[in-house]
């Protein structure tokens, strides 16, 4: 096959059913979900199926080695929507909005490396399951709790829908999908959805880690083959870096500015390291990938995987790089209403140049790495749900049997909240919510990060800094409009206010959200106003499997933090 | 700064257990750190984050490697890096941890077995 075939692809741009890859996605997905079901069996003793407990459910019995925990870690964070959205960007705009991706997943790791022991130890000590949870215990404030709690909520549910996003790239490019009316259009989905459901029900966080094994070796194939095999095909990286140039340095009509970047000029510099480290810093602020966090056997497990984590943002770089090949290879991206949908170039460029058996391996890949993230996500939502709002403001005695309930009921209204807002409402909707969920996460940046190291900050200060960010972020990415369509939540990256410096918006707030605790905290402490109690000792943050669990005795059925 | 562990937040530890009604008494699992090794680690994780990020020194496309532009090879050797940094990091925590742990231990006079009970 060559560039011919693309573009006799192109002039029909209704997408065929390809048999024989969906063939091979189908019996990919049986499996994945056969693992996903027996799961439930897995390294658990016969008195604790069921799952009647948060720790056993939600945190998959908080025994993962290394092993598993690179795996799970590595298909919750380098999520499905990454592979499809990444290589999107950098096919439309370039650089700036697409490979940032890599720094972003470079300085993560020292961050992470930093700061998820001390959270692993005292979580450890106290049988925290949420950030959240910490948050309490730490500051004494529900108030404080529960804005961390919706916060991770709300940032997480698009974020779930945005895997939904992906596996209906990979289903378009399969030729499904095309059906009369809005239910058989998106039958696959649900089908795929309600399995999903099914196995999360049942298994809690041991089917994520099962079937992550799965797609992460189909994806390290995926990639390997196509980098190695499509770059020789078209002539070497010279030639694609050169078509790249080529559409890059073209004029916008719309903007009468360049397409894009292959290099950042001096003008994009601060966006493009102002995104990177902001997405660093928020991603382990996102309540799955703590749930990741916790889950691991001890304290140095997630160190140890910050040494060897590296190694997704490699495979995601090289990924990154496959939306140049698609420029070079003349893909044209055409969904199903005929326009132009960037989100499907990987998968299209697949189906045009490998045969259709690797193609299917290829988009079992990340349909499959959608349902591993969908599936810790939802756990990760309801933990939260059921921790900080449904025990801590409602039902202060509810046993672990009684939690554990709650939390997977929820599991399944936050899949079906997710599913709705996909089938329902405007694609672009759940992006845009994406972008804000990444500004608002980052607000709980203070309080977590903050009370890991010390508790000089007073508990209303940073309430009211939390506040601060989320409004101004808000804000600011309300008042970005999209150049082409003139639809508000254009982007990320905004000016800073009374500066022509354009940054990521959730940088700024965050800065704002810092600069008002500071000040607030001083202003509290000087006039006297109460502060809350603090659970915690200095020994709980060093602690580590097989310390002694002084507290835990007390602390998990023990008396609740107060107001 | 470096803050991976140390002993300046034990003041705090302080002011918080003359809150009556904690319900906890602390039994510190390590002993005194030594701060060379958080030291160490400081600068190398400082290194990690802040050289990816300084992007004027790497916004061009000459040398290339294989056809690659110098910005795109660039960025992916950090991933290299970075790793290599976090190793040399990992190993050096671990041993003060350990060294810590048994400090701790012999201060304590009980064995690490009787500790390991829940």
């Amino acid at each position: 096959m060559s560039a011919e075939s693309a573009v006799a692809a192109a002039t029909a741009p209704a997408h065929p059913v390809n048999g024989v890859a969906l063939t091979v996605v189908i019996v990919i997905f049986v499996i994945v979900a056969v693992m996903g079901f027996v799961a439930a069996r897995w390294r658990i003793t016969p008195e604790e199926r069921g799952m009647h407990s948060l720790d056993e459910w939600g945190l998959g019995g908080r025994g993962f080695g290394s092993w598993i925990t690179w795996f799970l870690l590595g298909g919750d964070l380098y999520t499905a929507y990454t592979f499809i959205a990444v290589p999107a960007a950098m096919w439309s705009t370039g650089a700036v909005s697409g490979f940032f991706a890599v720094p972003y997943t470079v300085v993560l790791y020292p961050i992470v490396f930093l700061l998820m022991a001390r959270l692993w130890s005292v979580s450890h000590r106290h049988g925290y399951v949420t950030p959240a949870d910490f948050v309490g215990g730490r500051y004494g404030s529900k108030s404080l709790s529960t804005a961390v709690a919706v916060t991770g909520i709300v940032a997480t549910m698009p974020y779930i829908a945005l895997q939904l996003v992906g596996i209906k790239a990979v289903l378009t490019v399969l030729g499904l999908g095309s059906g009369a009316n809005v239910f058989t259009q998106d039958l696959p989905l649900i089908i795929a959805f309600v399995v999903l459901a099914a196995y999360t029900y049942t298994a809690g966080l041991r089917a994520p880690a099962a079937i992550a094994v799965v797609k992460d070796l189909l994806i390290y194939i995926a990639v390997i083959v196509a980098i190695v095999w499509l770059p020789w095909q078209f002539g070497g990286w010279d030639g694609i870096f050169h078509a790249a140039t080529v559409k890059m340095s073209a004029t916008n009509p719309a903007t009468g500015l360049p397409v894009g970047s292959v290099i950042p000029g001096a003008t994009s510099f601060n966006a493009y390291w102002t995104l990177a480290l902001g997405s660093a810093m928020a991603l382990f602020m996102y309540p799955h990938s703590v749930t990741g966090v916790l889950s691991t056997k001890s304290r140095n497990t997630i160190r140890r995987n910050a040494v060897v984590l590296p190694i997704y943002s490699l495979m995601l770089g090289f990924l990154a790089l496959l939306g140049y090949v698609a420029i070079k290879a003349g893909t044209t991206p055409i969904g199903l209403d005929g326009k132009v949908n960037p989100q499907l170039v990987v998968p299209q460029l697949f189906i045009d140049h490998f045969p259709a058996w690797f193609a299917g391996v290829a988009l079992a890949a990340i349909a499959v790495g959608a349902l591993v993230p969908a599936a810790i996500m939802s756990i990760a939502a309801s933990n939260l749900f059921t921790r900080n709002i449904y025990r801590d403001l409602f039902k202060p005695n509810a046993t672990d049997a009684e939690e554990a309930k709650v939390s997977k009921l929820v599991s399944l209204v936050v899949k079906l909240g997710a599913l709705l807002f996909v089938i329902i409402m405007d694609q672009a909707a759940a992006i845009n919510m994406q972008l804000l969920g990444g500004v608002w996460i980052l607000q709980t940046f203070p309080a977590i990060v903050a009370g890991l190291y010390t508790r000089w900050f007073h508990r209303w200060a940073l309430l009211i800094g939390w506040a601060v960010g989320i409004t101004y972020g808000t804000v600011a990415a309300y008042g970005v409009v999209n150049p082409v369509t003139h639809a508000h939540f254009g982007g990320p990256i905004a000016p800073i206010p009374f500066l022509n410096i354009p940054i990521y918006i959730a940088v700024t707030a965050f800065v704002l959200n810092a600069i008002v605790s500071v000040v607030l905290t001083l202003v509290f402490r000087a006039t006297r106003v109460p502060d809350g109690l603090d659970r915690t000792t200095a020994s709980d943050y060093g602690a580590d499997e097989g310390d002694p669990r002084v507290v835990s005795v007390l602390e998990p059925l023990g008396p609740k933090v107060e107001a | 700064m470096v803050g991976v562990g140390g002993n300046w937040w034990r003041s705090h530890q302080n002011a918080g257990s003359e809150e009556a009604s904690v319900p906890t008494t602390d039994l510190p699992t390590r002993g005194p750190a030594r701060p060379a090794p958080y030291v160490i680690s400081g600068v190398l994780i400082a290194i990690g984050i802040v050289f990816p990020l300084i992007v004027p020194i790497y916004a061009r496309s000459e040398p290339a490697l294989f056809g690659i532009p110098f910005f795109y090879w660039y960025q992916m050797l950090w991933v290299l890096i970075d790793a290599g940094l976090l190793w040399i990091c990992f190993v050096l925590m671990i041993r003060e941890d350990r060294r810590r742990r048994d400090a701790a231990r012999r201060d304590s006079g009980s064995t690490p077995g009787e500790q390991a009970k829940r």
